[in-house]
């Protein structure tokens, strides 16, 4: 704690909300380091002092997990660095994840007071500056084990849900056990998100502390072909089904199998999870020159940045709506633009075009105008007749979304799924069966990592209840009030 | 980890690696494929299970070193380990339950239909195993294969058994008339000649597909192939699938990929170190005896 003199809620209006600084766009476009350096200590004071500690915090209600916001921000403006981690990290067991890739201004920060005349307070930010100082900090905040309660819990997947899930199921002295599909455990956090929006040993160092609190991590095990889920279930005491929605939507059009066209979880996973930006890498990547990515959510703005840097001198985004309707977050839309990539609003591919010997040579695409709103709420776009034109390219990436992957489902007896193969879940997370739980996109369809978290918590208070013979559970966990659509 | 057991070579680029794998070794079944990551930074790539020992604990790698990732796993010596094994992934073979089958091998692809042909035998299918290789060097599993049936080897050369290439003893094999079912696994153009051989016989003929792959679960679609004029993809609904609805042309292209990123990774890596040990044609037969 620190003695400097109180300043009036007055004197806090004042202050402007302070810039994250961040790798100049020239440099970081050929650079896979972090686009966002952090706060330092006396930025992030100055912006703590900004919260007004509102008597009744919208914020909290605007995050999917529920982090007690100005709880945290107090600490941290008192200088108690400890007691602001160990609230942040009581909440949420992904801090320095979700201070980087929240969708901070559709949630907590879309609600927070001083939004409404001026700059919210960037809790973002915030976040990620108390996450990682609680990460290079790991003795401050050596908290004690729990009792064990010598139950047993299966995680499937290894993705924000599931790490949530066995962060709040080992706190509470449950034996945990995480099965990933990959070699390593991340999920999405591993494969997906780009080294330069969120470093991998930063998703390594969340995934130690959660080893170093008990979770066990069985990396290589297929859950559906390594071991089925009626054996998880026969082992465990319960089980939670994470596993996403991991498969690659195709835009089903002509040459789409072309080479030089990939799906984003494949570009995304040679350059990510294999590594396959460093030079010398045993996994190959293409190095489109003129790189097409055809989508508007994160996933698309990651590829598109990716191809960037690995040193596409064109590399666009083509959108069938308008820059209104992105997805993405808007902090990646900007970092984008700012790195050169272009964007195509209105346009939707309806062929892909290949050379003679089977590769990529362009894009046949048609322009899109807004009709009347979809199902959706946006309007949907329709083409214009006689509109088509071609864009000349030598790699496409097809980033239009993910949809649920069989291989669990289809050989677990007697669970039951939506007609797009979602798992159907009850009020308080359980599927058909008995003991085993689901959420994430599994449940919801492909959203974004906060949301999966969400599910995470939510399921670790229900199987908990389930485990500790208090079912059905007393006390339901709220969803948040704030939901976003934009893709993790 | 993964250790390995032993290793042994079945052709001038072909080595057998057996490796613990206790939970895979225990339930997989013909037709099924690990992913391999050799270690930190390695590739992760497909190979096909082509034999299992549960009570040992172990399943068996037939690898060919062709490209970096390949050749740093045959060089892995018995006693050091492979960090990942992920399966069995895929379907398993649809095996015929009676009648006569006949299993076609093409160089490395011999280690995958050789499962098969074991499978098939132990049914009480009658099989004949049809294998092949440039010469007397390039041909493998031939007494494995034995145990299943009989086997006709063929060689490029005349080196060994017959002289020309698989197809054509298939054709004499399929000349009888009593084939059930053609199993054929080997390069894209042999698997193609086979297609197109049993095509106007109406003989039912499964061809196993080696597409690109990298986490074998259907996440990333780049094993997608072509069966029928619908994209499927090798990992989850493959990897075999009727050869008569394959569109090889685009398999052969896709797999050429990273043709150019393969050879320049190979210059970098420098040429098999125990691939000097190439053995002569007596000596593979010693090889394949003593294994």
């Amino acid at each position: 704690m620190t003695d400097k003199p109180a300043i009036t809620q007055k004197e806090r209006m004042q202050i402007g909300r302070v810039a994250m600084p961040e790798q100049a766009a020239e440099l970081r476009a050929v650079n896979f380091r972090e686009v966002n350096l952090g706060l330092t200590e006396q930025l992030a004071m100055l912006e703590a002092e900004r919260c007004l500690q509102c008597p009744k915090p919208y914020c909290i209600d605007g995050c999917p997990v529920r982090v007690n916001i100005p709880q945290f921000i107090v600490r941290l403006r008192e200088g108690d660095m400890a007691g602001a981690a160990a609230s942040l990290l009581d909440d949420n067991a992904l801090p320095c994840v979700t201070g980087r890739v929240c969708p901070q201004e559709t949630q907590c920060e879309a609600v927070c007071l001083r939004g409404k005349k001026g700059d919210s307070v960037a809790i973002g930010h915030l976040e990620r500056f108390v996450a990682d100082w609680a990460q290079t900090h790991p003795d401050a905040l050596a908290a004690a084990r729990p009792l064990s309660t010598a139950r047993t819990v299966a995680i499937v997947g290894s993705g924000p849900a599931g790490l949530t899930a066995a962060g709040e199921l080992a706190k509470l002295g449950h034996d945990v056990t995480v099965f990933e599909a990959f070699h390593a455990a991340g999920g999405v956090l591993i494969y997906g998100i780009p080294e330069f929006r969120l470093p991998k040993d930063i998703v390594q160092a969340e995934v130690d502390r959660l080893k170093a609190a008990g979770v066990k991590i069985e990396p290589n095990a297929i859950i559906g072909k390594t071991y089925t889920l009626a054996e998880l279930r026969e082992r465990f005491d319960a089980v939670f089904i994470a596993v996403g929605a991991g498969l690659p939507v195709f835009m089903e059009v002509p040459g789409e199998n072309l080479k030089g066209v990939y799906s984003a979880n494949e570009y995304l996973t040679r350059v990510n999870l294999m590594g396959a930006w460093n030079e010398g890498a045993d996994t190959p990547i293409l190095h489109g020159q003129r790189v097409v990515v055809v989508g508007g959510g994160n996933v698309a703005m990651d590829s598109v940045r990716t191809a960037r840097r690995l040193g596409a001198a064109e590399a666009r985004i083509v959108y069938r709506r308008g820059h209104e309707e992105l997805p993405a977050r808007a902090e990646e839309v900007h970092h984008a633009e700012q790195e050169g990539v272009q964007f195509d609003y209105l346009v939707a591919p309806t062929e892909v075009l290949g050379d003679e010997q089977g590769w990529v040579r362009g894009v046949r695409c048609v322009r899109m105008e807004l009709g009347e709103p979809d199902a959706s709420g946006r309007r949907r776009p329709v083409p214009v007749d006689g509109s088509e034109f071609e864009i000349a390219c030598d790699m496409v990436v097809v980033a239009i979304g993910t949809r649920s992957n069989p291989l669990l489902t289809a050989t677990s007896v007697g669970l039951e799924v939506n007609q797009w193969g979602y798992i159907t879940t009850d009020e308080n997370g359980m599927t058909s069966i008995p003991g085993v739980f689901a959420g994430g996109d599994i449940v919801r369809g492909a959203a974004t990592v906060i949301l999966a978290m969400g599910d995470g918590k939510r399921a670790a208070a229900s199987i908990d209840a389930w485990l500790t013979g208090a079912w059905p559970p007393a006390v339901d966990v709220p969803e948040a009030a704030v939901a976003s659509a934009a893709e993790a | 980890m993964h250790p390995i057991r032993s290793r042994d070579q079945l052709s001038p680029n072909v080595w057998r690696l057996v490796v613990e794998a206790p939970r895979i070794a225990e339930i997989r079944q013909p037709g099924q494929f690990v992913i391999v990551r050799r270690g930190p930074g390695a590739e992760r790539i497909p190979l096909t299970i082509a034999d299992a020992d549960p009570d040992a604990g172990t399943i068996s790698l037939v690898i060919q070193a062709i490209g970096k990732s390949t050749t740093d796993l045959v060089e892995l010596e018995p006693g050091a380990a492979i960090t990942d094994v992920a399966g069995p992934l895929g379907q398993p073979t649809e095996l015929i339950a009676s009648g006569h089958a006949v299993c076609v091998g093409g160089g490395v692809g011999t280690a995958v239909v050789y499962p098969i042909a074991q499978e098939l035998h132990r049914r009480g299918v009658r099989v004949t195993s049809i294998t092949g290789g440039r010469s007397r060097e390039w041909v493998m599993l031939e007494r494995e294969l034995g145990e299943a049936g009989e086997v006709l080897v063929c060689t490029d050369d005349g080196s060994y058994g017959r002289h020309g290439f698989v197809t054509q003893a298939l054709e004499d094999v399929l000349a009888a008339g009593d084939v059930d079912a053609v199993y054929a696994v080997g390069p894209v153009p042999m698997m193609r000649a086979v297609a197109e051989m049993t095509r106007p016989l109406g003989v039912h003929t499964v061809a196993s597909l080696n597409a690109i792959m990298v986490d074998g679960t259907g996440m990333c679609g780049g094993c997608r192939v072509s069966i029928g004029g619908e994209t499927k993809y090798a990992c989850v609904d493959g990897p075999e699938f009727d050869a008569h609805q394959v569109d090889f042309g685009m398999l052969a292209d896709r797999l050429a990929t990273y043709r150019s990123f393969e050879s320049e990774a190979m210059e970098r890596r420098g040429p098999c170190r125990i691939g000097l040990r190439k053995p002569t044609a007596a000596a593979a037969t010693e090889t394949v005896v003593a294994s």
